[in-house]
Parts: structure tokens; sequence; C-alpha cells
């Protein structure tokens, strides 16, 4: 059913991520020798590296593409306190001969005073945006008004978490009916049982991010988090990585039955809780329409989970906006 | 929460430690890339600095299969014909038609089997040979399967027809039986053949009759002692009532005629008159439906639901469909005989004998590792109304979500994902945002395949998709300095801002180099010239230097008059216009009129000074 392949990374340490681009033709790899590889796919389908270089001074946790309507960019977040901003330039006749490119730092992000845990761009229709978490429990949303310019980033908004983050994810939805939206995932393991995951919208009026829900059940540590695409859903799915996996739906309750002008409310069910990997979860991850979730755990798997439900992602009826059948149900489908 | 029954199945992959190791990944638009790693947190790792590999996970090599494709793509022309006849289909002629579909795409399948079994022949290792010939089973099994589905749901075959139509669906599953008559009877004394007898059963078995009765005459002509006998048994073989096509009698006549005869069948039996020859005794046993006989040929039937439609032609020739399970059941019991579990094939096969077409369905996606067999499937049953009387959880929706991932796993593959293009246009509830969210993904590798991107997004009027890869692909242009190439993605992507950017940088190139490139792009920009205010100022500008160079002064004049007034110019552009201005001022050519003359000089007493304190005040624009 499936077919592997491997390149040899040549990292000089653990790898902590990889990373595909948008058409799924290169890949950057990141790890605690402090580097970053960018591998480039070639028409007969064989990977060669062609790009590596030191990018921070602690180990990289986190490699991530820009859209590439914005050009090639890579962002990388590190032990180190840092987050960068990368791009490639398009080098001489020579390189490109000997299959070389050379990527430019563009901007470094400094505000973290802890090791800044993760990053990620911002759905494409909001520019040129990307968010860092940190250890800090602060989650900082930076944007290139000129993306022409990538050397200019302004720090638009700090989010303080109050608890230690390790993950985030935005809403790729560009429905105009959906606030710009970021989740936000705790390691934080104090015995303060605080909720784990956090949901932060953007308010247009105040023009800042509020708080919006925080998932009371997840009391354990999370360490992925991960919206499912939207195709045309009124409400929202959200993927969990921690003890075990779970997914919940957000429903936004109509504005009229909310006090106007305070973040959106939401009917939250959990809709999924998987815990045959007998361990913790570490990453959750979709396929690009959304309906296969990826995890893996302790235990040497990555287990593919089906939505085949159908009402799951259109409810019974033409009503889109209808209400999330409960019983839905997932196929699993064990790889390795 | 439900979890469908079944373990799935694990994928090794080969090198990786599976002890606990922990795993990051990602998904790609085809492929995922896994790689080893750890956790932990900690800025030092404990572990070995190893270096692992990186692993990129592909699924369902059927995709990229040579021959399959063939089957792909013309199973595609079967599907997008259905899908265009659906209004036509009215009345009697519906099912005749949804027949013939069914039959176009059973005969691809076969045709896809008889390649496959060609290249197992000719492969050159045994690995590959085998790889071959498992496809093939398969294949095979799936024409089985759609072959009965198309009997018993399509066809939906009445009592008597039934049996005949079953009959041919076990012949044509049965091969050998062709090799080994042209075996025999290709021998010097075919009743002497070794496998003479195990032919003649084999005929019978399969109510091949007419055949069967040809061999017992090569028998009796060989030996006078059982002539007497082969003649009768031959006679009953000749005498047995079936239902012919086109027969006019009735089903009822049909049992009773049915009945005498298989009296007659009992009375020889009865009064011993094969009692010398236990071959020809054992014919007759399995002429009258007796259960134990056949089962002796286990071997020669090779599986239950040919013991089925044998045990139906010689005991329950009028079966009627509804009562199909029954005997199907206790067949598959009686024929396993406790000694091993049904696989698969055979639970797919009983739910389509007990008319469960979802289970046929459900059965047919675990067992099978793609989804072209359920899709087309499942498609072709929802168009004959199958579909909809049942649950009315999935109901048409169930079509929607095969083709769905059928349409999806093609867009992995560099070509065959314009056939997915199709099979999305046919999902009205989620198939344009399922096509929206794949077709940006198609990595634009050449700008032939970008405009059969665009092509397709165009037709569809997906505007946002159309932008999203004119962006990209200007984007890439600018960075590499084909300004040409930006343009023109920008102008097709209608994005002002772009343009607006690219011809910011034509501007200044001009600034610096003192000529323009791409002249042939920006001489023919047309109406595309009004996206943004500064594009048109370069449109017109490079107009107004055509102008002079082809000394079409007045033309010239005004146009430049009219770049100064109109506000388009961009500030740093200020001087260049008036530099360009002044040998024109020197022009005493009469057809340039004096008032126009006159406002260029009042333009210029106006702003060169302010052109002049601006080149003072900042370092030169």
């Amino acid at each position: 059913m499936f077919v592997a392949r491997s390149i040899a990374a040549d990292h000089k340490d653990l790898i902590h991520d990889v990373s595909f681009d948008f058409h799924g033709r290169r890949m950057a790899t990141c790890s605690s020798d402090q580097s970053v590889k960018v591998w480039d796919k070639s028409e007969n389908g064989d990977w060669h590296c062609t790009a590596s270089w030191k990018t921070h001074s602690g180990s990289v946790w986190r490699v991530t593409w820009a859209h590439p309507e914005f050009g090639q960019v890579l962002a990388s977040c590190s032990f180190d306190r840092t987050a960068a901003v990368w791009e490639e330039i398009v080098g001489e006749s020579n390189d490109k001969l000997r299959g070389q490119s050379h990527w430019v730092k563009r901007t470094t992000l400094v505000d973290s005073r802890t090791s800044v845990t993760d990053v990620k761009f911002a759905p494409k229709h909001m520019g040129l945006m990307l968010a860092t978490c940190s250890a800090d429990g602060i989650v900082r949303i930076y944007e290139a008004p000129d993306v022409m310019n990538l050397s200019q980033w302004s720090l638009q908004h700090e989010i303080s978490c109050k608890l230690s983050c390790s993950c985030i994810s935005w809403n790729p939805s560009s429905s105009r009916a959906h606030s710009p939206m970021i989740a936000v995932g705790s390691d934080d393991s104090s015995p303060n049982a605080m909720a784990k995951v956090q949901i932060f919208e953007y308010n247009e009026n105040t023009r800042k991010y509020a708080k919006a829900e925080t998932l009371m059940t997840v009391t354990d540590p999370v360490h992925d988090i991960a919206f499912a695409p939207n195709l045309g859903r009124s409400f929202h799915i959200l993927a969990i990585a921690t003890k075990d996996v779970r997914i919940f739906t957000l429903k936004p309750v109509r504005k009229e039955l909310t006090s106007s002008g305070g973040p959106t409310k939401f009917e939250i069910h959990i809709v999924a809780q998987f815990d045959n990997h007998n361990s913790q979860v570490w990453r959750v991850s979709w396929n690009i329409t959304g309906t296969v979730l990826a995890s893996s755990g302790d235990d040497g798997c990555v287990r593919l989970w089906k939505g085949i439900s159908f009402p799951l992602w259109i409810p019974h009826g033409l009503d889109r906006d209808g209400p999330v059948m409960p019983s839905s149900f997932l196929l699993l489908l064990l790889l390795w | 929460m439900e979890e469908l029954d079944g373990e799935p199945t694990v994928t090794l992959i080969p090198g990786v430690n599976s002890k606990k190791k922990q795993m990051c990944f990602d998904w790609g638009p085809g492929e995922m890339l896994v790689c080893e790693t750890s956790f932990n947190k900690k800025e030092k790792s404990e572990t070995v600095p190893g270096c692992p590999f990186i692993y990129i996970i592909r699924k369902d090599i059927d995709v990229y299969s040579q021959i399959l494709r063939k089957l792909f793509n013309e199973s595609h022309g079967i599907f997008v014909g259905l899908q265009r006849i659906e209004e036509e289909l009215t009345g009697k002629s519906r099912k005749a038609q949804l027949v013939r579909v069914s039959k176009n795409y059973r005969s691809v399948i076969r045709a896809c089997m008889e390649e496959m079994h060609q290249a197992a022949i000719a492969a050159k290792d045994p690995a590959s040979g085998r790889q071959f010939s498992s496809q093939v089973s398969i294949l095979s099994a799936m024409e089985l399967i759609w072959n009965l589905c198309e009997i018993l749901f399509i066809e939906v075959a009445p009592a008597g027809p039934l049996l005949l139509h079953l009959l041919d669906w076990v012949r044509l599953h049965v091969c050998e039986v062709d090799s080994l008559l042209a075996d025999v009877l290709g021998s010097e004394n075919p009743s002497k053949h070794e496998s003479f007898w195990n032919l003649v059963t084999i005929l019978v078995l399969q109510g091949r009759l007419d055949e069967a009765r040809q061999m017992l005459s090569k028998e009796a002509d060989v030996s006078p002692t059982s002539a007497g006998m082969c003649r009768i048994l031959g006679d009953l073989m000749r005498t047995m009532p079936v239902l012919s096509p086109g027969n006019t009698q009735t089903l009822t006549e049909l049992e009773l005629k049915w009945q005498h005869w298989h009296e007659e069948c009992e009375r020889h039996l009865q009064d011993g008159t094969f009692a010398s020859s236990p071959h020809l005794e054992s014919l007759c046993k399995i002429m009258l439906g007796d259960e134990a006989a056949l089962l002796e040929q286990k071997e020669l039937l090779n599986n239950w639901y040919h013991f089925l439609v044998t045990r139906l032609l010689y005991s329950h020739p009028t079966v009627k469909p509804i009562d199909l399970h029954f005997y199907a059941q206790s067949s598959l019991d009686l024929f396993l005989g406790g000694e091993s579990s049904p696989e698969p094939l055979d639970n797919i096969l009983m739910a389509a004998f007990e008319f469960d077409i979802h289970q046929v369905i459900k059965e047919c996606s675990i067992a099978l590792s793609n989804w072209w067999f359920v899709a087309h499937l499942t498609d072709l049953l929802d168009h004959c109304k199958l579909l909809q009387s049942h649950n009315l959880y999935f109901g048409s929706n169930m079509r929607e979500f095969l083709l769905l991932e059928y349409a999806s796993g093609l867009f992995a593959h560099h070509s065959l994902w314009q056939l997915g293009v199709d099979y999305f246009d046919y999902c009205p509830e989620l198939g344009r945002v399922s096509l929206e969210l794949h077709i940006e993904r198609i990595p634009l590798s050449t700008e032939q395949k970008a405009l059969k991107v665009l092509r397709i997004c165009e037709q569809r009027q997906m505007t946002e998709q159309v932008r999203s890869i004119c962006k990209i692909l200007a984007m890439k242009a600018v960075r590499n300095n084909r300004l040409g190439s930006a343009l023109s993605w920008s102008i097709r992507a209608k994005d002002a801002a772009f343009a607006t950017l690219v011809s910011d940088r034509f501007l200044r190139d001009y600034c610096e180099r003192g000529c323009f490139s791409d002249l042939d792009l920006i001489d023919n920009l047309g109406p595309a010239m009004m996206l943004s205010d500064r594009l048109t100022f370069l449109g017109k500008y490079r107009e107004f230097h055509r102008f002079y160079g082809e000394k079409r002064f007045f033309d010239a004049a005004s146009l430049l008059l009219s770049l100064m007034t109109s506000q388009i110019a961009p500030r740093c552009f200020w001087v260049t216009l008036l530099t360009d201005a002044l040998p024109l001022l020197e022009q005493k050519q009469e057809d340039i009129e004096n008032t126009k003359l006159e406002m260029l000089r009042l333009a210029l007493a106006r702003n060169l000074a302010r052109a002049i304190i601006k080149e003072g005040s900042l370092e030169g624009s």
C-alpha cells in the first residue's frame, strides 16, 4: 500500500522538523546541529540537497515555508531564543549548474526571552505574517507590510498565554465569515491543571487578538495542534496531540446571541479520541483537503486517521450550518 | 463513536528502528516526509547523534503502473460518457444502456488483465513477474465481483434468466476448461486421455451439456460395452429443459418439464442403468443435483460459487433472486466444510447475493488498495438509482465520497491529475472546493503545464486560483529578473499592485540603462494597460518614445503633455519627463501648435522649480 524511499539526511545531530513546500517539490530540515538544509526534487524524482547553512546558535526546533506567492521564503525558530526569516537568492549561473542555491537571512526576531518553540506563517490571505510561540508563554505575531522587502517586519501583537507554549496553529479558513484565529497549545507540566489549549481571535473593532475559547477538557501537556483545512464548513476542526489524539469541532454561535463586539463564542464538541499510540502523541498534521489526519507517538508509528462519515464534513441535508453529527466514525490505518 | 472492525495493515519502513522511536513528519501533496527524531526538548541530546534518514512515503504504487494507466484513462472516458448521457437515459432503453456501460467497464478490466498477464510472462526477474501475476489476480477478482453486481443489480435478472447469467458468469471465470478441451480433443485417443473424465465432469458442472455429450460419444465409439450407457446419458443431457433466450414458455411450464426430466434421471439411477460405470453414475448424480456427488468434485469446482451455480442448475434452475442468499450461504458453508474461513472475496460475493449493496461497497473499500473499483462501480449503481433508497446517512453521498477519494489519488500523479479534474466536476457538493485545493498544489514546472492548469481554472471561473497561480509565477519571474514574464503574469492575475511593482522596475531599469527591455510586451499591452496607473504610464511613456523615434513630434508632444498633467507619472520620473521635453521645445515645426507649446512652457515653469528643489533636497530619486 505504501512505498518508502530514504535519503541520507547528513545532519550532524538530531533532526527536529521536516517540512514540504507548497508544491511538494522542495523540503527543508532543521536540526540540533543548528543548521537548516533545503532539498530539491529533480524531474526524475531524486532529491538533492541544494543548500545547507548555519541558522542559529542553538538547536533549531521548527522550519516552515511561506506560501510561494511571497517567493521562496523560510522561517526557523530555535532554542537560542530567536526566530529568523530566510529568502533564497537567485544565484550565479555557476551555482545553478552545480545545483546549489543561497539563502540569506532577512530578519531575526529577538523579542523572546526563552526558547522559541514554534513558528508558523499565517494563511496567505492575511498577507505576509507569521506567529511564534515561546517557552515564556507569549505568542508574537509579526507582519512584513512590503512583501518585496523582507527585512522589514514589525511586531503587531503580543499575546500572553500564561503557560509555556509548545505549538501554534493558524485557522486556514479564508471565509469572510471567519475572523483570523490562532490556536495555542501548552506543554506546561506544572500541577495547576489549567487548560492547555487556548484559541485567540482577531477583533476588527479593537484591532487586537482576544481569547475566544479555552478547551477545558484538555489538561495534559499538549505537544502539537492543527486546524484542518476548511472546505466550506461553517465550523472549525482542530486536532490536538497530547496524551492521545483528540479532534474537536468548534461551531461559531450566531453573533446575535452573544454580546456584540466580543470574541465569537463557540460550541465545542469532541468528535474523536484515540489512544492507539498508547503513549504521548507528539505530532498531528492534516492532509491538504483535511480528509486524513496523521499522528505520531512514542511507539514508532505514524497513524493515519480517515474521516469516513460524510456528515462530518457536511451535515446531512443541504444546510451547511446544520448540527454536527457526533457519531461520526474514523477508520484507522496503521503505518509502520 | 464507532471504529471499523478489522486491524489495519501495518507497513514497515525498512531501516526504521520501530522500537520506541519518535517521528516527525509532514504531508505533501502526494507524499509524506518522515524522520526519526526525539521530542524531549533538551539542548543537548543524550542519544548518539545519529545521521538519520529522511523517508519519503508514497501511497499506492497503482497510480504509477504503466499498464494500469490505460485502465485509468479508458475508464475515465466511460465515466464521463455516463455522466453526460444521464439526462438521455429514459424508459426501457435505460437499463440496456446501463448494462452496456457496465460491460464496457468490464472489458476495460479484462483488457488490462490480459496485458498484465503478458507482462507477467515476459518479466525479466521473478519478483516483478510475481508482482504482475498478483495484479492479474486482483483484476480478475474485481471483474468477477463487477460481473456479479451487473447480473444482480443492473441487469436485475429475474428467475429463469438469472441462472443463465450466473452460468455465463462462472464459465467466464474458469478458463482452464477450454484449454483442457483443446488438449483432449487434439490428442490421438481423446477418451483415453488421462484428463478425459475430468473434462467431461467439468463440462457437466458448467452446464455445457452439448459438449459433454460429444465427449461421451467419443467414449462410446471406442468402448462398445459402455456405448449403450453413454447414449442414454447423452440423451438425458440433450433433453434437459433449459430456458433459452426468446423462449416463450413460462417459468411454470419450464418447472413442470424440468420436474419430469429430473424424475427420469432419478429412475435411471434407481434402476442402476449406469451401475457398471462409476464415472457415468457420478455424472448422473451430479445432474440430479446430489450434494455429496457435487462435493466430491471440489477440486474441479475450485470455489464455492461455482458449487452454488452448479447446485442451482441441477436442483433449483428457476431460483428467484431473493432466495439466492439462502443457497449461497449454505453453499459456502458446505464447500468450506469448516476447514477454512471465508476470505474477503467470499464475503464480498456473499454480500452481493444478499443484495446488500452497501456491504459490497464497504468490503471492497477495505479489501482493495485503491479507490478505482469502488468509485466507478458505486457511481454506476447510483445511476441505476440503487443507492438512494438505502440508509440516508450515505445515499448518494457515498458516491461522491468515493469519487473524491479516487480523484484525490490521481492528483498525486504528474499527468493523471488531468483525469481527476473531470471526476471532481461531477461531484456537486465538494468537487469544486476539492479541485481548488488540489489544483493549486500542482507544481508548475513548465510554462506549458502552468497554462494548462490556468485554462482549467479559467474554464471553471476559479478566479482566486488563477490569481494565486499567476502571482506565484510573477513572483518567481521577478526574483529571476525576468521582468517581461513577470509583467504578463501580473496582468493575467489582474494584480494591479504587482503590475505597479513590475512597471516600477521597468522604469527603474530604463533610468539606469537608458532603454527598455521586453519592448514587444510593452508595445502590445492593449487594454491591459489600464490595470494600474503605473502600468498605464509605462505603456504611454514607451508610446511617447515611439512617436519621437518616428519623428511624429506633434503626437509626442501631446502625449508628453498629457503624461505630465495626468498625475500618473511617478515623482521620481518627473525630471526624466522634463528632460525629454527639452528637445521638443526646440522643435520649430509648424504643426506643433503654439498653444500646446505654451502650455508646455507653463508646465515647465511651474514644475521645474519644484523639481529642482526636490532634486536638491533628496539624494536623487
